[in-house]
């Protein structure tokens, strides 16, 4: 069952993102088929989202590690690769200088912060998308887990490290453009940002990195690692007298975990043409566990499916009742909490299994 | 009083809560291939005992000695599984979402670090070995069974089964029987004889009938030492045994 729901939600997000890229560069704008540029970039968020909701699921669903800090990674990936298109402006700034970003001209930096070297070359600013969440994980998981953090504790010291980042990169001397974060992003790769075509190009990545991520998620939870995992989940100390380390295992997935929203971070960014510290805030990674609780914890469709529904909600809500959304968010996790324990994905479920057996009884006689 | 042949020495051990002794000096021997009853009221230290042998808690003071020189104290939970003691606990812990097939794959003997875990595919040797421990245990048809649906005494067994699998020198087994029928705890007992000839086992129980059939020597526990120890019918006519168990 699950097996089949994945491959349909590959499907549908490749397809769902190639069939939005046609309907934007091959349809003729006034047709009834032409899809508008901000409506790609809204998708290609969504999928960003969706790619964080999967690390989340993975941590929380498989190993029981309810991290309410993970925007920080996602974060942190999104300013990776902010960092790159910032050096990418060049003298195109507001005030012309080909080394410093408009916002370092503005503070009065004479030269480059040392952490800014490196980020002009797409390759190694791509490897920062990958090692800066990921070695903040390794350290960070291996402190936690190694001392036996859990539960709630573990909990509460993610949400403090995502508000420790917050307030870090808030600071105008963190280097990083403070309170207005990065923005003002020219072009990527060399091609241009605001072009249609890009735009599709980014959301088709975004599509793809989110069905990699779901295909790795998959084999590791499949795996006979990921079985150790889901007993490491429900009994941990069971796993310590069979001879497990329980800690490496939630090292490895936690590290794991904040590689893909790190990545997804990376693609978030140019969609969005901005990043700043406000993605560290701990409501951020509270809506992403939201997210997965409402899709399904433990499914990896069900974050995808979360992940999108909730934001399309979102983002129809906040047109119309905008004060509203964060009561109506805080409703719909506790309603789903109470009623849909298993989330969307475990409603389908259940429904399945019902039919299952009627149409066996109607096939018998 | 150390001798080639003992498999497991507690020499002293001492194990206090704030304030409480658990263990109080406690030392006991255990011959290799030994299987050995360990009773004893309420709070008389029997699963801590336990808990400082697998790695669970620090003793204050003393050694435990496991084999030629191993000194269990200095090592964690993992470490001293990997030396070969297995641990049964009193209520059956299992792995509830998986089969029981997969429940004695994790606990067959065998490489526990993620890196060989990521990658491992089950070998035809690793199906035989848990075909045979499903004969053993008798839950052949069981197979694919969510652990977690099995009745109360198949857990019993399948949490047997994983020690069983673990291949360990010496299996620690708290209360097996504690809630089963007459009829199970009769076949746990076979069980767990049959367990012995390869291997030292080391059972706490309430159930006297039941230490009574399994029919080996009996350590009696009182306030974290050693009271009386012998062959049942022994310790059951040691006034002091009798005292503590019937009060004064």
């Amino acid at each position: 069952m699950s097996r089949v729901s994945l491959n349909l939600c590959l499907l549908g997000v490749m397809g769902g993102a190639v069939l939005l890229a046609i309907g934007n560069l091959m349809m003729p704008e006034g047709s009834a088929y032409h899809v508008p540029t901000y409506a790609v970039s809204l998708a290609g968020k969504y999928l960003c989202y969706a790619m964080l909701a999967v690390a989340v699921d993975l941590v929380w669903g498989f190993a029981g590690i309810l991290s309410l800090g993970h925007a920080a990674f996602f974060a942190l990936g999104g300013y990776a690769m902010g960092m790159y298109l910032m050096r990418q402006i060049g003298t195109r700034g507001v005030y012309g200088n080909a080394i410093l970003p408009d916002f370092m001209v503005f503070l009065n930096y004479k030269e480059l912060p040392w952490y800014w070297h490196g980020f002009d070359n797409p390759a190694f600013a791509i490897l920062m998308v990958v090692v800066i969440p990921g070695v903040l994980a390794l350290i960070f998981g291996w402190l936690a887990f190694r001392s036996r953090v859990s539960g709630v504790y573990l909990s509460i010291i993610t949400q403090a490290l995502t508000y420790a980042l917050l307030l870090a990169f808030f600071r105008n001397d963190m280097g990083l453009g403070g309170n207005n974060g990065l923005t003002d992003f020219k072009d990527m790769f060399g091609i241009p940002l605001q072009a249609d075509s890009t735009r599709c190009g980014l959301l088709v990545a975004s599509a793809i990195f989110l069905a990699l991520a779901l295909l790795v998620a998959r084999y590791v939870v499949t795996s006979r690692f990921g079985k150790v995992l889901i007993a490491v989940r429900d009994t941990e100390s069971r796993t310590r007298f069979l001879g497990y380390r329980p800690e490496a295992y939630k090292l490895f997935v936690f590290v794991l975990s904040a590689v893909m929203a790190g990545i997804g971070g990376a693609l978030y960014v140019p969609q969005i043409g901005i990043i700043n510290p406000g993605e560290f805030s701990p409501a951020n990674s509270i809506e992403s566990v939201i997210w997965v609780a409402v899709g399904g914890r433990g499914t990896l469709v069900g974050a995808v499916l979360g992940a999108v529904l909730v934001n399309f909600g979102k983002t129809i809500f906040t047109g119309v009742l905008p004060e509203l959304w964060l009561f109506a968010l805080g409703a719909l996790f506790i309603l789903v909490t109470l009623l849909l324990p298993g989330g969307i994905l475990g409603l389908l479920n259940r429904q399945a299994r019902r039919a299952k057996p009627a149409k066996a009884a109607e096939a018998a006689p | 009083m150390m001798h080639q042949d003992t498999l497991l020495y507690l020499d002293g051990v001492n194990v206090s809560f704030d304030g409480f002794r658990a263990l109080n000096a406690l030392s006991l021997y255990l011959e290799k291939g030994e299987m050995r009853a360990v009773i004893g009221p309420n709070g008389a230290g029997k699963t801590t005992m336990m808990d400082v042998i697998t790695g669970k808690t620090r003793p204050d003071t003393g050694r435990v000695v496991f084999g030629n020189n191993t000194d269990l104290t200095k090592l964690d939970e993992p470490a001293i599984a990997a030396l070969g003691i297995g641990r049964k606990f009193q209520k059956p812990t299992v792995f509830e979402p998986h089969t029981v097939w997969d429940n004695i794959l994790l606990a067959l003997a065998g490489d526990r670090r993620p890196r060989f875990t990521l990658w491992a595919r089950q070998t035809g040797e690793e199906r035989d070995r848990i075909e045979d421990i499903l004969k053993t245990t008798r839950l052949a048809e069981h197979r694919n069974r969510r652990a977690g649906d099995l009745s109360h005494g198949q857990k019993q067994w399948l949490e047997i089964g994983m020690l069983l699998a673990q291949e360990p020198q010496l299996l620690l087994v708290d209360e097996p029987v504690a809630g089963m029928t007459d009829a199970e705890t009769e076949q746990t007992a076979e069980l767990l004889r049959e367990i012995n000839r390869t291997r030292s086992v080391v059972v706490v129980e309430h159930d006297m009938a039941f230490v009574r059939a399994l029919g080996v020597k009996v350590t009696v526990l009182h306030e974290g030492s050693v009271l009386s120890e012998g062959s049942i019918d022994h310790v059951s006519d040691d006034p002091r045994v009798i005292e503590v168990y019937l009060g004064r």
